[in-house]
């Protein structure tokens, strides 16, 4: 069927998820090897406050390689392929416009998920560029730009060829979303690493961007997504659209002016201005626990046990702990107590893990069956794998959040050694390996589900195609 | 559709302000940034690191460092000590004086009142500005942390968690090569039950030749090698320890004053 053809005749829904299967499929299946792999190096890097003394030969092994590469492979390996997937598909079915030309992005995902490969082999042989969310060197953070440059262009196309004409809470965020991303990337690539500027504005850059990356494009996407597929689970409209647009543009603005630390050795307005935006940021988190909370409760409970609904409550009501966690820590006294501490660790998770992977989960156990047309091969697993995770992230983010609010204190203190603080602090890092642990199993049962789909769905196009080949010639086409 | 144009428009500019807020307006305040004079002196700060230093940033980067230590002193605030320089001619009238006074962690205005009756009483008295805090108590620096720290360093490793300790001022804490070498090829020889993995890959050890190699480390029992080798530490070890040395924020400036301990009590002493 020619494009014209698709166009002209209004599109099924099936049409419109079949249309976004191959890119769909690549994104999601890379996503979710790198969910594994990094949540293996994560339990790794974790080894290390029980065994410091055993890493010492092999440079691959030590936290300061390890850490960043876990925190990177969830990032960049995960979460973003699994968001701009899951923005792709919304954009073709709020849009009612099949995905055209998906060549495009089924390359684009493949250039991503090399890029996330070549930038986790540069940070162990000691690539490095040294800043926190950055730490891709420059060939890998080239790949990665490229291909979001074309997934999101190709989104945007999808966008601005819909149907559907109405425009939605969802689409803003998530083409904001979609514009943040390569902005910030660039910014702080072309800044620090490619030309580097020079002195602490390196560091207010790249604090700049992690904030912006981690907390304001985690957010634009996982919140889209949840305003998208809330109301479809309820069945009733989100409630309400100007709650919407009044979150959204608070989001954006007190959002994306903030991220240096209190106490930095930068000019003071920096840090002052960063807190008074973060204190401003409770204004958006509050309407949209409102909206949330309008469009969800009192629904006529929907069937929940551990699916994708579960997930996507889950994921907002995390989104909900961190970003207070976030408003709390940059209270002043507050955040004098907490600033180097583990507390930043548990939030960072809380935000990444907690909001924005199990929303994510949510959305793909939702989308995958629809655009591949086949079940999961283990269902089942599928309420396993949330409760693996919501239990090893309660214990991870507790254990942290906790140790990290007496680290603080001990630091503080100028009685207690600095090795009484460490040596404090060992127990609940141990704790929060027994988190990781769990989150891995979770990890590793959502790929299996994931790997079992893509399986699956190549024995079915071999099938189709040792058929077609087989199959007799009919009379029309012998004579063509 | 106008609509979402409308919306499209008013999200770039909140994108514009956030990137001219945070990476414009900082590179056009400190991107010319020069060196700057220390107080009450003719010397210039900072300069630049020495060549194996700046080799040495580039292991500390490469290793990860960052992601156990800080770079950034903090600093409660100030406090003033009033010193007395000069008793004057009744030296028995001062010192009752100053046993009836407190003289140190005073705020500006006791420093000047305790001051001021010193002078009146014919005494002569210097007021010294010591920073206060936590991060200071415990010796990790003489100051908090400003820009022009790391007006060299390229990446500058600021840190945000602090698993070890600070190394803003390692270089005056732990002024010896021996001992950084030592704790970095095995960290629980020196600071016992550290939670810092060792870096014994900076390190080679191999067969002693026809005399022990002259920067070998010396080690105890528990971590030496077998009999008949030696650790030598690689060049990546000696260029972080160089690094590490280098790392020094003990000069008071125009946006971190204080009084410099050395001076504060030598140089009066010798007037006398």
């Amino acid at each position: 069927m020619s494009v014209n053809e698709i166009i002209q005749k209004n599109p099924t829904t099936q049409e419109i998820d079949a249309s976004c299967r191959v890119p769909l499929l690549v994104l999601f299946g890379g996503a979710a090897l790198w969910l594994g792999v990094g949540s293996v190096l994560a339990l790794v890097a974790s080894l290390t406050f029980h065994m410091p003394e055993k890493f010492g030969d092999c440079p691959w092994l030590t936290y300061g390689h390890v850490q960043p590469a876990a925190d990177d492979a969830l990032l960049y390996g995960f979460c973003i392929p699994a968001g701009l997937g899951v923005a792709l598909w919304i954009f073709t079915r709020i849009g009612q416009t099949p995905l055209r030309g998906a060549i495009v992005p089924v390359v684009a995902a493949h250039l991503w998920h090399l890029g996330v490969l070549v930038g986790l082999v540069g940070i162990f042989v000691g690539d490095s560029t040294g800043f926190a969310w950055l730490e891709f060197p420059r060939g890998g953070s080239s790949l990665l730009f490229f291909a979001y440059l074309l997934l999101g262009l190709w989104a945007l196309m999808n966008f601005a060829g819909r149907r559907e004409s109405r425009l939605f809470p969802s689409h803003w965020f998530l083409i904001a979303a979609l514009f943040w991303f390569p902005w910030i990337y660039s910014t702080a690539n072309i800044l620090i690493v490619g030309w580097p500027v020079r002195g602490v504005v390196q560091a207010i850059i790249a604090w700049w961007f992690g904030d912006n990356l981690v907390f304001v494009w985690t957010n634009l996407v996982g919140i889209g997504a949840a305003f998208y597929f809330l109301p479809k689970f309820t069945g009733r409209p989100l409630q309400t659209y100007y709650y919407a647009l009044f979150a959204f543009w608070t989001l954006i603005i007190f959002g994306s002016m903030r991220g240096i630390p209190a106490g930095a050795p930068v000019p003071a307005w920096l840090p002052a201005l960063s807190a008074l935006n973060s204190l401003l940021l409770v204004v958006p988190v509050i309407a949209i626990a409102v909206i949330g909370w309008k469009t969800v409760c009192g629904v006529a409970n929907q069937e929940c046990k551990g699916g994708s609904f579960c997930m996507i409550k889950f994921g907002f009501v995390s989104f909900v702990l961190s970003a207070l966690l976030l408003v709390a820590t940059a209270c002043p006294h507050f955040s004098r107590l907490t600033q180097f501490t583990w507390l930043g660790a548990a939030q960072t998770q809380l935000q990444l893990y907690g909001f924005f992977a199990i929303t994510m989960f949510g959305a793909i156990y939702y989308i995958l069956p629809r655009v591949v047309g086949i079940e999961f091969a283990f269902p089942k697993l599928i309420r396993v794998q949330h409760w693996f995770a919501m239990l090893g992230l309660v214990i991870f983010v507790v254990s942290l959040a906790v140790g990290g609010i007496e680290q603080g204190m001990k630091l503080n203190d100028p009685g207690v050694a600095f090795a009484d603080v460490t040596k404090n602090a060992l127990p609940f890092q141990r704790a929060s390996t027994m988190g990781l642990l769990l989150l891995v199993i979770a990890n590793l049962l959502f790929a299996l589900n994931i790997f079992a789909m893509i399986l699956a769905w190549k024995w079915s196009v071999a099938k189709s195609v040792f058929a077609a080949v087989t199959a007799p010639l009919e009379k029309s086409e012998v004579k063509a | 559709m106008k609509n979402g144009f409308v919306i499209f428009l008013a999200a770039f500019a909140v994108l514009a302000s956030s990137w001219g807020a945070f990476v414009l307006a900082p590179q056009l305040q400190l991107g010319g940034a020069k060196q700057v004079s220390v107080l009450n002196s003719s010397d210039v700060y900072p300069l630049n690191r020495p060549g194996e230093a700046n080799q040495g940033l580039r292991i500390y980067r490469a290793n990860g460092c960052a992601a156990c230590h800080t770079e950034q002193v903090q600093q409660a605030g100030f406090a003033c000590d009033v010193v007395l320089t000069a008793a004057g001619k009744n030296p028995t009238v001062i010192s009752n004086l100053i046993s009836t006074l407190k003289l140190r962690g005073l705020n500006e205005r006791e420093a000047e009142a305790a001051a001021n009756k010193i002078t009146t009483a014919g005494g002569k008295v210097e007021t010294h500005i010591v920073a206060t805090g936590p991060d200071i108590s415990r010796g990790w620096g003489l100051r908090h942390s400003v820009a022009e720290d790391f007006l060299y360093d390229s990446p500058v490793q600021l840190g945000s968690i602090r698993v070890g300790p600070d190394l803003a001022d390692v270089g005056a804490r732990l002024p010896d090569m021996n001992w950084q070498l030592l704790h970095l090829y095995a960290p629980q020889n020196v600071v016992k039950d550290s939670a810092m993995p060792p870096f014994r890959y900076l390190f080679e050890t191999k067969k002693i030749g026809d005399a022990p190699s002259r920067d070998a480390l010396n080690l105890p029992k528990e971590f030496a090698p077998a009999a008949g080798y030696e650790v030598v530490p690689k060049a990546e070890a000696k260029q972080l320890v160089a690094y590490l040395l280098s790392l020094h924020t003990d000069v008071p400036l125009y946006d971190a004053p204080f009084t410099p301990p050395q001076v504060s009590t030598n140089a009066p002493a010798n007037k006398q």
